[in-house]
C-alpha cells in the first residue's frame, strides 16, 4: 500500500493515481458501507427472529440454526428487512415496470421530485428576496425577522396538513400545496445564510463603492450578491435536502394516492415493511443526488470567482 | 457632471484651468461621538492645496489626518467649517467622481480578476465596454502589472495588489488623487519602488496628490509640500515646503537638500509627539 500510496502522491501513471484514488476514497466509503450491512444483517436475525421461531414452533418444527437464519431473511413482512430484500425490490418496483405504471417507483420519485424543485425554486426566490429586504430596509429586519424564527419553529407535520386542506378549498391539490409546503422549509436556510452573506463586505469594501457614488443597485449588484455567494451555496444546499423531506411530509397526512410519501403510507397500512425501506432508499439517493448536484455547480461557480483551488 | 469626471482628458475640464484651488478648507472641525463621550478629532484646520501639488500629511496616530482625507472624501462630515473640492462642497465633488481614493489596504475585491477590479469604477461610471477594457490595460501598464490581468487578487503579492488599487484609483482619471498610507504594509524595498512608480504618475499627469504617511523619508521624497500634524485634538502645526522640483531620482535622498528639509519635518513632529503614552 505504501508504494500504492507514494506512487499516486508523485502523480506518477495513471494506474498510480487510481490506486491512489481507490486507497484514499474507495476504502473508507467502502468500510462503512460493510460495517452497517454486518450489523444490518445481525439486527434482522435479533428483530425477525421471535417471529420466525413462533412460526416454526407452531408448524411443529425444530429448525436448526441455518434454517432459523434464513428464514429471518426471507419473510414478506419482516419488522428489518435484509438489505438484499430491499435491494431486489428497489431493482424490481424501478427497473422492473414501465415507469407511467402506479407500481414503478421511477413513477413516484418524480411526483416527489416534481414538488421537491418547483418548492425549492419557489423557496430560493422567497429567501432571496426576504434577504434583500432585510438588508437594504432596516425597519424590515424587525418586522420580518421574528416571523421568519417563528415560521420555523412550527412543526411542518402539524401545519402541512392544514396548507393542503386551505389549497385544496381553492381547487389547488397535488403539486402545488406539495411545493408550498417545500418552500416553506427551503426559504429558511437561504433567508438566513444570504442575510450574513449581504452584510459580508467588509467597511473598506463597501467605503470604496461610496468614493465611485455608485447607486445602491451598484452596491447590490457588484459588491453584495457577489460577496454573498459562498453564503449562498451553503444555504442552497440545506434548502434542496429539506425541500424533499418537505415534499415527501407533504404526502403522508393527505392520503396522496402517488409520490414517496404515498408510497410510505401504503406500505404502512399494509405492514410492507420491504416497500416502505425500498422508498426509503430512493428518497435518499434523491437527496444525495440532489445535494451532489448544488456541490457541483457549486464548484463550478466559485472556480468562476477566482476560489482557491 | 458626471460625463465631466469620465472625460479622458482632465486638462480640458474647467477645474483644471486654476480658477480655484484643488482643495479650500476654512477653520474646519470634527467632533466624534463615542459612547464614552467626544472625540475632538479635527480643530480649526486651514489649508489650502493648488491643482498638481502633491501634499503629503504626516504625524503621530490619532492626529486626525485619516480622517481629514476622509472629509475631502465626503466619507465623513465636518462639525463645523468650511471645505471646498474642486470648488464644489465635497458631496458634489464625490458625485461628481472628482477624486480616486486609494485606501491602506488594497481592498480588492476576491471574486474579480485584476482586470476586471480596475475595471469595477468604469462600470459603474458606465463606460461603453471597450472602453473600460483599454483604459483598465493602460493603467495595468502604468503600474507594470499588464501581464496579471486575468490573475485573482490572491495570486498576487501585497505590493502588486497595492499597486493595482492605484490602477484602479486613475482608471477613471481623476485630477484628484487621496491616498491614505498606501505603502505603510510594503517592505521597504517595494516602497521605494512604488513612491518611484507613483513619482513617475504624478510627474507625467500632473494630478494634484494628497497622501497621507508615517514616514518622514516618503514625505519628503514624494511631496511638494508637508503638513505636520498633533492629535488631541488633531489640527496643523506647521506646513513645510519641500522644493526639491518634479524630477526626483531614489538619490535625491543622499542630498543635503532633502536631509535639510527631513530635519525640518523631524523637529516639527518631535515638537509635537508626547511620549507619556
Amino acid at each position: 500500500m505504501t508504494t500504492e500510496a507514494l506512487t499516486a502522491r508523485s502523480g506518477a501513471g495513471i494506474a498510480g493515481r487510481v490506486s491512489g484514488w481507490l486507497v484514499e476514497s474507495v476504502l473508507p466509503v467502502a468500510s462503512v458501507v460493510a460495517l452497517i450491512l454486518v450489523v444490518w444483517y445481525g439486527a434482522a436475525i435479533l428483530m425477525n427472529g421471535p417471529q420466525v421461531l413462533d412460526r416454526f414452533h407452531r408448524a411443529g418444527v425444530t429448525p436448526t440454526n441455518a434454517e432459523i437464519v434464513a428464514a429471518t431473511y426471507a419473510m414478506d413482512r419482516p419488522v428489518l428487512p435484509a438489505p438484499h430484500q430491499i435491494a431486489a425490490e428497489f431493482a424490481d418496483s424501478v427497473f422492473g415496470r414501465a415507469v407511467t405504471s402506479k407500481r414503478s417507483l421511477v413513477y413516484h420519485a418524480w411526483v416527489t421530485l416534481s414538488a421537491t424543485l418547483a418548492g425549492f425554486a419557489a423557496g430560493v426566490v422567497l429567501g432571496l428576496v426576504l434577504a434583500i429586504g432585510i438588508v437594504e430596509v432596516r425597519a424590515l429586519e424587525k418586522g420580518l425577522m421574528p416571523w421568519i424564527i417563528a415560521s420555523q419553529t412550527i412543526p411542518i407535520l402539524a401545519i402541512a396538513p392544514m396548507i393542503v386542506v386551505i389549497f385544496g378549498t381553492l381547487g389547488l391539490t397535488g403539486l402545488v400545496p406539495k411545493a408550498v409546503i417545500s418552500m416553506y422549509l427551503s426559504f429558511f436556510p437561504v433567508a438566513i445564510g444570504m442575510v450574513k452573506g449581504l452584510r459580508a463586505p467588509d467597511r473598506l469594501q463597501l467605503d470604496l463603492m461610496r468614493t465611485y457614488s455608485a447607486t445602491p443597485r451598484d452596491v447590490l449588484l457588484k459588491l453584495r450578491l457577489p460577496a454573498a455567494t459562498p453564503y449562498l451555496f451553503s444555504g442552497l444546499k440545506i434548502a434542496i435536502a429539506i425541500a424533499l423531506v418537505g415534499a415527501v411530509v407533504a404526502e403522508l397526512p393527505t392520503g396522496a394516492t402517488a409520490g414517496i410519501g404515498a408510497r410510505l403510507l401504503s406500505g404502512s397500512y399494509y405492514g410492507q415493511t420491504i416497500q416502505i425501506w425500498a422508498a426509503l432508499l430512493m428518497a435518499a439517493l434523491i437527496g444525495v443526488g440532489l445535494t451532489g448536484i448544488v456541490a457541483l455547480i457549486e464548484r463550478v461557480t466559485l472556480k468562476a470567482m477566482g476560489a482557491r483551488p | 457632471m458626471i460625463s465631466t469626471a469620465a472625460e479622458p482628458d482632465i486638462a480640458t475640464t474647467p477645474h483644471r484651468a486654476g480658477q480655484f484651488p484643488a482643495i479650500d478648507i476654512r477653520d474646519l472641525s470634527l467632533t466624534f461621538r463615542t459612547a464614552d463621550g467626544t472625540v475632538d478629532a479635527l480643530s480649526h484646520v486651514d489649508l489650502t492645496v493648488g491643482m498638481g501639488e502633491f501634499v503629503s500629511f504626516i504625524g503621530p496616530s490619532g492626529c486626525g489626518k485619516t480622517t481629514l482625507m476622509r472629509v475631502i472624501a465626503d466619507l465623513e462630515r465636518q462639525t463645523s467649517g468650511e471645505i471646498r473640492v474642486n470648488g464644489l462642497s465635497p458631496e458634489d465633488n464625490r458625485r461628481a467622481r472628482g477624486y480616486g481614493y486609494v485606501f491602506q489596504a488594497p481592498a480588492l475585491y476576491p471574486w474579480r480578476s485584476i482586470e476586471r477590479n480596475v475595471m469595477l469604477p468604469l462600470e459603474i461610471i458606465g463606460l461603453p465596454k471597450e472602453e473600460r477594457k483599454a483604459r483598465a490595460a493602460a493603467q495595468l501598464e502604468a503600474v507594470g502589472l499588464s501581464g496579471f490581468a486575468r490573475k485573482f487578487p490572491w495570486q498576487l503579492s501585497g505590493g502588486m495588489q497595492q499597486r493595482v488599487s492605484i490602477a484602479r484609483a486613475l482608471a477613471f482619471e481623476p485630477g484628484l488623487l487621496l491616498m491614505d498610507e498606501p505603502f505603510g504594509a510594503l517592505d521597504e524595498i517595494t516602497r521605494d519602488h512604488l513612491n518611484e512608480v507613483l513619482l513617475k504618475l504624478w510627474a507625467g499627469t500632473r494630478k494634484t496628490v494628497i497622501f497621507v504617511t508615517h514616514s518622514i523619508s516618503e514625505a519628503v521624497f514624494l511631496s511638494t509640500r508637508i503638513v505636520v500634524m498633533s492629535p488631541r485634538p488633531g489640527r496643523i502645526v506647521e506646513v513645510i515646503d519641500c522644493d526639491l522640483g518634479r524630477e526626483r531620482p531614489l538619490e535625491i535622498r543622499e542630498s543635503q537638500k532633502f536631509l535639510d528639509v527631513a530635519q525640518k519635518v523631524r523637529l516639527a513632529l518631535k515638537a509635537v509627539h508626547s511620549y507619556d503614552d
